[in-house]
């Protein structure tokens, strides 16, 4: 099995997804600069964290119009991994491979803070190792997390499973108080109708070492690998 | 030619911004003020001999795609000779 960390100008989570498919998954793993458009030989897609073309006219909006994203629109047709992590998160929902849009936090102020999220659906690809209800904590760094989607939207999400996190305190309650940025419905993380592709703000790339704070990321990407390994 | 787009949030979207804004300016005594909303604006030059429409068509082609979001804003285009 073979990863992908794709590289944007102004991306800058690269090298902890990076460090955590090498030292902890253990698998092979590439950059890929968003200039490549040959995705061949890889299995699943990292978007990771940053700020892609240093967020300009939106967070995520330029990246969508490099030449790997056509690629990533083709790697997910085809039932292959995809995953964004923050960044990578506005990017997807910007290039329409993810419903709604993430604006402004409605504190206004970007926040960089452990939070509390409950798994809300083990059944994707990047959960199927974790405990449905459980708690993670992870970090957040953003100031456009506040996730948007109108009604139907939200009644398909919720309908179909497909809200994988959502903010809560730290028993798992889900308040208004343990909603960091206004995020409709506590919503942490989605994914797209087929399952393959899921986005979320927080970052279980820097929650993957006891040392650094957090280890209740590693499980993300432990389910990952196990879904590459099963189907391999 | 010239392209002005102006691209808004939608009125059900929350706008932070223009809330903070809104709380300064009543700081300073604006009284009447009972909303803003911050939004942006973009001037296109356009070469070539297009016509009014055409250039108009391109605008709105650009705001759609690329200016706007349309899952949380609208624009609007105005085209100067």
């Amino acid at each position: 099995m073979k990863f992908g960390v794709i590289v944007f100008p102004g991306s800058n989570c690269d090298h902890d997804a990076y460090h955590v498919i090498s030292k902890h998954v253990g698998q092979p793993v590439d950059f890929i600069w968003h200039r490549e458009t040959d995705l061949r030989g890889y299995d699943a897609v990292i978007i990771p964290g940053g700020f892609s073309y240093g967020d300009y006219l939106r967070a995520g909006a330029l990246a969508r119009f490099s030449p790997v994203m056509n690629s990533v629109r083709d790697f997910a047709a085809r039932g292959n991994l995809v995953l964004g992590i923050c960044n990578g998160f506005q990017i997807l929902c910007e290039a329409g491979l993810l419903p709604g849009a993430l604006i402004r936090n409605r504190g206004l102020h970007f926040i960089c803070d452990y939070v509390n999220v409950r798994v809300e659906s083990v059944d994707t690809p990047f959960t199927n190792e974790l405990k449905s209800g459980s708690v993670l904590s992870m970090p957040i760094a953003h100031a456009e997390g506040n996730f948007v989607c109108d009604d139907g939207t939200l009644d398909e999400l919720r309908g179909e499973n497909r809200i994988v996190f959502r903010y809560c305190d730290r028993n798992g309650q889900l308040t208004d108080d343990a909603n960091p940025n206004g995020s409709r419905d506590n919503i942490a993380g989605i994914c797209n109708r087929e399952r393959n592709i899921m986005g979320l703000m927080p970052h279980p790339e820097r929650a993957c070492e006891d040392l650094l704070g957090s280890s209740d990321g590693r499980d993300v990407f432990r389910s990952l690998a196990g879904t590459l390994a099963a189907a391999a | 030619m010239k392209a002005k787009v102006y691209v808004t949030l939608k009125p059900s979207v929350l706008d932070p911004q223009g809330k903070a804004i809104k709380h300064s300016v009543e700081l300073l005594g604006y009284a009447a003020v009972s909303d803003i909303r911050q939004g942006k604006y973009f001037e296109i030059a356009l070469e070539g001999q297009l016509s009014a429409t055409q250039a108009r068509e391109e605008a709105v082609r650009m705001a759609r795609d690329v200016l706007s979001n349309p899952i949380i804003e609208d624009f609007r285009v105005e085209i100067e000779e």
